[in-house]
């Protein structure tokens, strides 16, 4: 077993990207998650890698279509607004069936909104990433060492199934040290890519990288070609985890640093003797459906604790589908709740009273 | 010392705060335990002032961020006045009384002083007050032992500045063997008010 060290999660990441083979990284600064850049500057340039600091977030992630398009690894990473930049090229690379890695390093919004930690582009994340029909795998870790550990498996879905792949962390994650065993150095076997656009000399038929179908036939076809794709990943990749639910009357859901918050909030009230799990979706995009329906007949409660207004809560209300009640508490804009305040909230989930609640209003 | 100790380090930027939670993490690491370090980011750093968050625990870390320390580490007196009502009743502060000074003790919290500004600039360790102030931790609440210590400090000074690590360590042994001497408590001596932080070795601070 390697050493474990103490890094930040955004260094950690940086590290990881590099030791599942990425030697390629377009980016542009942003609070909180300027380190992983930075990482990126220094480490990439020794090995042989590219490392470039683009004009803008949007020239950025143009660049990784284009190293895409070559069959190159490639990641770029960036904060909500930058994130909000990178749409139409996201939605350019869902088109032409490119894969990336996005990392997204959330902090409050909207606007420029703040630089603490937020969850409040959950929305932006799973349901609109771009314009138009299309999806990107989205996943959410919430230790330091899940921001390394996820990082190979992000990569190498996005090569399997051909999309754009995004990590959705915050700032809580990316700032923060953790101890953390990487990952092997040796083995990288990146996968052939036939569909690249590496120049052959006319020895082959050409590759096309293009999302433009001006023939609604051809680009319907192209999009059920896609969608196909969605169903097998809806299937086959959905991760979660699960803490203490066996016996759980009342289910937290809860995804990135607001699951820690919320796993130390079931043991707080178990403590006492209220019976209280915890699912932690890893995969956002697909959702976890599977875990949380097995989950229904079991508990009587759902609570989605987020640190935003509530986004998560209705992909829980989809799957919960009116069976049992699903609750909500949040706080937004940078601010973090206490497992104090998660544990009262739980306590009065226990007591009958439902709770749809951000700080100490209800919406 | 085997129950959970949450600690805020607070202070100038500069002062080498982030790298004294650093120094602090890694004992944790190193006996085995579960930690966290979580420093303050944004535009207060530039407005001059640092603080971090440090937990270790025998169980999985929820939140890295804290609300009540069970111990503040505070090096200027912005940070004291800010922190001291979040110490929960029989916690422990820790205070470089070389720049905190004239306030009201609490009578609930044990306090420990030490000049650790001072003793830094007397004894050749200039800008290490803040691993001197790591010795006094280490002696008030036994939270590692010296051993696990002078290894955090190897682990934690980056490559730049390994010709550091033997001060370092100096100044880990002087605050944990350093004894007020007639008076007690929280009988700290009106600051000397020597602020003066900044040299050549301030980056080891920020050097991670």
């Amino acid at each position: 077993m390697a050493e474990k060290v103490l890094m930040k999660g955004n260094e950690a990441l940086a590290e990881a990207a590099i030791r599942a083979g990425c030697k390629t990284f377009f980016g542009y600064p942003i609070t909180p998650q300027t380190e992983l850049a930075a990482y990126m500057a220094k480490a990439l340039p020794p090995i042989g890698g590219t490392y470039l600091q683009a004009e803008s977030e949007v020239a950025a992630i143009n660049m990784v279509y284009g190293a895409s398009a070559a069959g190159v690894r490639v990641m770029t990473s960036s904060s909500s607004p930058g994130v909000s930049l990178k749409q139409e090229g996201i939605s350019y690379l869902i088109g032409a069936d490119l894969p990336a890695l996005i990392i997204n390093i959330q902090r409050g919004g909207p606007g420029l909104g703040g630089i603490q930690p937020s969850q409040a582009d959950y929305w932006q994340a799973t349901k609109a990433t771009g314009h138009g029909d299309g999806q990107i795998i989205v996943l959410a870790p919430s230790t330091v060492q899940e921001m390394t550990d996820l990082v190979a498996l992000a990569f190498d879905l996005g090569d399997k199934y051909r999309t754009p792949v995004m990590i959705l962390a915050d700032g809580l994650l990316g700032q923060m040290m953790e101890p953390v065993e990487l990952p092997e150095t040796d083995g990288v076997e990146l996968p052939e890519k036939p569909w690249a656009l590496t120049g052959h000399g006319n020895s082959r038929e050409k590759n096309m990288a293009n999302s433009m179908h001006l023939d609604p036939q051809e680009l319907e076809d192209s999009i059920l070609e896609r969608y196909e794709r969605y169903l097998v990943i809806k299937q086959d990749e959905q991760l979660a985890e699960s803490y203490l639910t066996e016996d759980a009357d009342i289910t937290l859901v809860a995804y990135g640093a607001a699951a820690r918050v919320a796993r130390s909030a079931v043991n707080k009230v178990r403590a006492e003797g209220i019976s209280a799990g915890l699912i932690r979706p890893i995969s956002l995009w697909p959702f976890s459906v599977d875990v949380i329906e097995q989950q229904v007949p079991i508990s009587s409660d759902f609570l989605s604790v987020e640190f935003s207004m509530g986004q998560m809560v209705d992909d829980l209300r989809l799957v919960v589908d009116g069976r049992k009640r699903v609750h909500f508490y949040g706080h937004t804009g940078g601010i973090v709740p206490t497992p104090d305040e998660i544990a009262d909230v739980i306590r009065r989930i226990a007591a009958g009273e439902k709770v749809n609640q951000v700080a100490f209003r209800s919406y | 010392m085997a129950s959970d100790i949450s600690i805020m380090l607070a202070g100038f930027g500069g002062q080498g705060i982030l790298f004294a939670g650093k120094v602090i993490a890694y004992a944790g690491l190193l006996d085995g335990r579960e930690v966290s370090w979580l420093p303050s980011y944004g535009p207060e750093m530039r407005g001059g002032t640092a603080n971090c968050s440090v937990v270790i625990s025998d169980e999985p870390i929820g939140s890295p961020l804290i609300t009540n320390p069970d111990v503040l580490i505070a090096m200027n007196m912005p940070s004291y006045d800010r922190y001291i009502g979040d110490v929960p009743s029989g916690g422990v502060v820790i205070l470089d009384s070389s720049l905190v000074s004239g306030y009201t003790p609490r009578d609930d919290v044990s306090y420990y002083p030490i000049p650790a500004t001072n003793l830094a600039n007397e004894n050749g360790l200039r800008t290490l007050g803040n691993v001197i102030m790591i010795g006094r931790l280490m002696a008030a609440t036994g939270f590692a032992s010296e051993e696990t210590l002078r290894l955090a400090i190897d682990k934690s000074v980056s490559a730049r500045h390994t010709d550091l690590i033997e001060f370092n360590k100096q100044a880990l042994k002087l605050g944990a063997t350093w004894q007020p001497d007639s008076e007690q408590g929280a009988e700290s001596k009106p600051g000397a008010g020597s602020a003066d932080t900044e040299s050549e070795m301030a980056g080891i601070g920020a050097a991670v």
